[in-house]
């Protein structure tokens, strides 16, 4: 490595979602294993593990499935976390099972994606599972999506079959509003365009899709523009050379801060001016979304965790009446009417749930109007009513001021996860 | 426009603070657990960081085997001191003494698996409602299924079949009485951001991460530091070798590489070209395919 080049790496969250037999572990294996991520003493471990179950190649799925359970029924059970890096990037992997019964994982590994990879079978083009996985990539709010036509091999790397499929899929996507939308014809179990270039498709003239993963631009995947600060803990070192300090501890959730900036406290409407933006390093001239900073004030006014500093011209909806889709984690079903402990960036309230106005049929993305019970892995879209004012952004316009999640109370479970609605 | 961009050192970074000031917002009465290893203390570091200008807000707990190299506990106490933080010794060889753990016996005897009794008994001592510690989800693979904020039972349990939802940077820390989290606000690093990141910030470490000059032997292939707690066998002799320890932990269970590394930058080339894992010198991990799994479940860091 070049001195210094770690340095100006970069960090890519992406997730994958799919079924047992559409080429996930092998694609994630491959991309580890050609990019050589893979240790020895893993890669041994796992060999000696397919040896014993009798498989004839080295299974590896077996590296991503990381719970005795796991291993002993073949499957993935619950989000796992794989990292890999090349000079250009870092990479995070949320590897999600795709099944219908795993909705809540999917939602769960696309909730810190900045990129979602959808395998389609060469063979059966456009299936269920892949309207189910690109509606979820969509509504999280995933910016990048790219579509891995797998199994190129056993439709003899034709280009018809990719156009074919790119075109249908390509109609359904439009409605849904994802910004950036790619397709790559890949063997997954014979390396074609994961990290080497194929030789057996010519016609392709795109990168592979570990040069996209590289290359992909996700500077503007946070929100620079509506500025956000959500006061997570107020530092007052109480100490004679600090004697006066008092500063609010945050990540930035959106927009660019700088000193001089004018200001105004949530809920209180306080205004004043940004005095400093603090780090042990030293003071800086500006922080962005998602840098963890301390601000000071000019004016001493009376903040705590929970509170929100934002410009005074572009504020939050301030409001206890706000409207979400939800994905249901848990087993009990939501009770309408029923309440709920909330989270929403550092503030904590209760709500109420007011309405079920329809559950989504994740598969055809139909609303299913009449069925409004919503149960684990279910998506609908409801209503609540907040003990408090929250200040909320729309999910779409802000990831972090745009989520929240539902506790039951009763047994300290997060049951929901919430995307608010404009 | 004007791009902003953090790299991937300065985004891990600000998350880790995130968590580290979630918890103390979030829990009345939490603890950083301080081995002196160097996860710990880039946790530590981070802890400063997330408070600066005031103090560390939580004391540090060095769960102590009473089988630590020398040079980690000089260490440990010469950097809580400059820290200034609170700095708490859960000792296991006083849960042997108390009777509440039992020493393992033979040549591959270790009391790693003993910390877990003085661990859960010190967390309870002090009422601790949650631990914070340096593990990382790639350094084995049942802690790649781990959660940032980590549940467990009034016994101190981990069910890996039931974990909490965790969604984009809601953290759930809420309990009920006797229960307690584990928070592992380094979660995403790998081996080499640590490394990273320690040459980045200056960061300093104990003297045995670096190649110097040790009497060892080796067992099972692994190269162990002769040291009065591991019997040896009469095969196994002992020579002076160059070595470094990748991880660091009780003597018993720890093992070195042979390696010239004597500064971060080569630490850095030398992980880069490493073909193992940073476990793999390990012997607590080698007991079994599920042993983490095992120990994690009965409330093992």
């Amino acid at each position: 490595m070049e001195s210094n080049s770690y340095l100006d790496m970069e960090l890519l969250r992406f997730s994958t979602a799919g079924s047992v037999d559409d080429g996930k572990s092998t694609l994630i294996g491959r991309m580890l294993y050609d990019s050589k991520s893979i240790f020895e003493d893993q890669y041994e471990a796992i060999e000696a593990s397919s040896k014993k179950k009798g498989e004839k190649n080295v299974n590896l799925a077996l590296l991503t499935d990381g719970l005795r359970a796991e291993r002993e029924q073949g499957i993935t059970i619950d989000v796992a976390y794989r990292y890999f890096a090349t000079p250009k990037r870092k990479f995070i992997i949320a590897d999600t099972p795709g099944h219908i019964q795993y909705t809540r994982n999917m939602v769960t590994g696309a909730s810190t994606s900045n990129l979602s990879i959808i395998l389609i079978d060469a063979r059966k083009g456009i299936i269920e599972q892949t309207y189910r996985h690109t509606f979820i990539a969509s509504l999280l709010g995933i910016p990048h999506v790219v579509f891995c036509i797998n199994k190129m091999d056993l439709v003899e790397y034709s280009e018809d079959v990719f156009q074919k499929i790119k075109k249908e899929t390509e109609a359904f996507v439009s409605k849904l509003g994802i910004k950036d939308i790619n397709f790559i014809p890949i063997s997954a179990l014979n390396g074609d365009n994961v990290v080497n270039k194929s030789e057996n498709m010519d016609w392709y003239q795109g990168g592979t899709l570990l040069y996209l993963l590289e290359n992909i631009h996700i500077g503007s995947d946070h929100n620079h523009v509506d500025c956000r600060f959500p006061v997570q803990y107020v530092i007052r070192p109480q100490s004679d050379e600090f004697h006066d300090y008092r500063g609010y501890a945050g990540r930035i959730a959106g927009g660019v801060f700088k000193p001089g900036d004018k200001v105004v406290a949530l809920p209180s409407g306080f205004s004043s001016t940004i005095k400093s933006i603090d780090t042990l390093d030293g003071s800086i001239e500006e922080a962005f979304a998602p840098m963890s900073v301390t601000i000071t004030l000019e004016d001493e006014m009376d903040i705590s965790r929970g509170d929100m500093i934002v410009r005074e011209n572009n504020r939050p909806e301030v409001t206890q009446d706000i409207d979400i889709m939800v994905c249901w984690l848990n087993e009990r079903p939501l009770q309408l009417g029923g309440k709920y402990a909330v989270k929403h960036t550092s503030n904590d309230a209760r709500c109420i749930i007011k309405e079920v106005k329809y559950k989504v049929d994740i598969n055809t993305l139909h609303r299913l109007e009449e069925d409004t019970i919503i149960r684990m892995n279910d998506i609908g879209r409801i209503t609540l009513r907040t003990t408090k004012p929250l200040f909320v952004d729309s999910y779409k316009k802000n990831r972090n001021t745009g989520s929240l999640i539902l506790i039951d109370e009763a047994t300290n479970e997060t049951v929901g996860a919430g995307m608010i609605l404009d | 426009m004007k791009s902003y961009n953090l790299n991937h050192l300065k985004e891990l970074e600000s998350e880790a603070i995130y968590i580290v000031r979630e918890v103390a917002a979030q829990f009345e009465n939490p603890v950083l657990l301080f081995s002196g290893g160097k996860d710990s203390i880039v946790c530590a570091h981070i802890a400063k960081k997330a408070f600066h200008p005031a103090k560390i807000p939580f004391s540090l707990m060095h769960v102590d085997t009473g089988h630590n190299f020398p040079e980690t506990i000089e260490f440990r106490d010469k950097y809580v001191k400059k820290l200034g933080a609170n700095l708490i010794i859960a000792s296991v060889q006083d849960s042997i003494d108390q009777g509440k753990a039992v020493e393992e016996k033979g040549f591959n005897a270790s009391r790693n698996g003993l910390q877990t009794v003085t661990l859960l008994e010190g967390l309870d001592e002090h009422k601790f409602g949650a631990a914070m510690g340096g593990a990382r989800r790639d350094e084995e693979k049942a802690r790649a299924k781990e959660r940032f904020f980590s549940h467990r039972d009034e016994f101190g349990q981990w069910d890996p079949k039931n974990q909490r939802a965790e969604l984009w940077n809601i953290f759930n820390g809420m309990k009920n009485f006797g229960e307690n989290f584990r928070v592992f606000p380094i979660s995403n690093w790998t081996e080499m951001d640590v490394w990273q990141y320690i040459l980045a910030e200056g960061i300093e470490l104990p003297s045995l991460y670096f190649s110097h000059q040790r009497d060892c032997f080796i067992r099972d292939g692994v190269v162990m530091s002769e040291c009065d707690f591991i019997p040896q066998r009469e095969e196994e002799k002992t020579s002076e070798m160059t070595v470094r320890f990748r991880t660091i932990g009780d003597m018993t269970c720890t093992g070195a590489v042979e390696s010239d590394a004597d500064t971060i930058e080569k630490i850095i080339e030398e992980v880069a070209a490493t073909r193992t894992t940073e476990r793999g010198t390990r012997s607590d991990d080698k007991r079994s395919e599920a042993a983490m799994e095992d120990r994690k479940k009965q409330g093992y860091f």
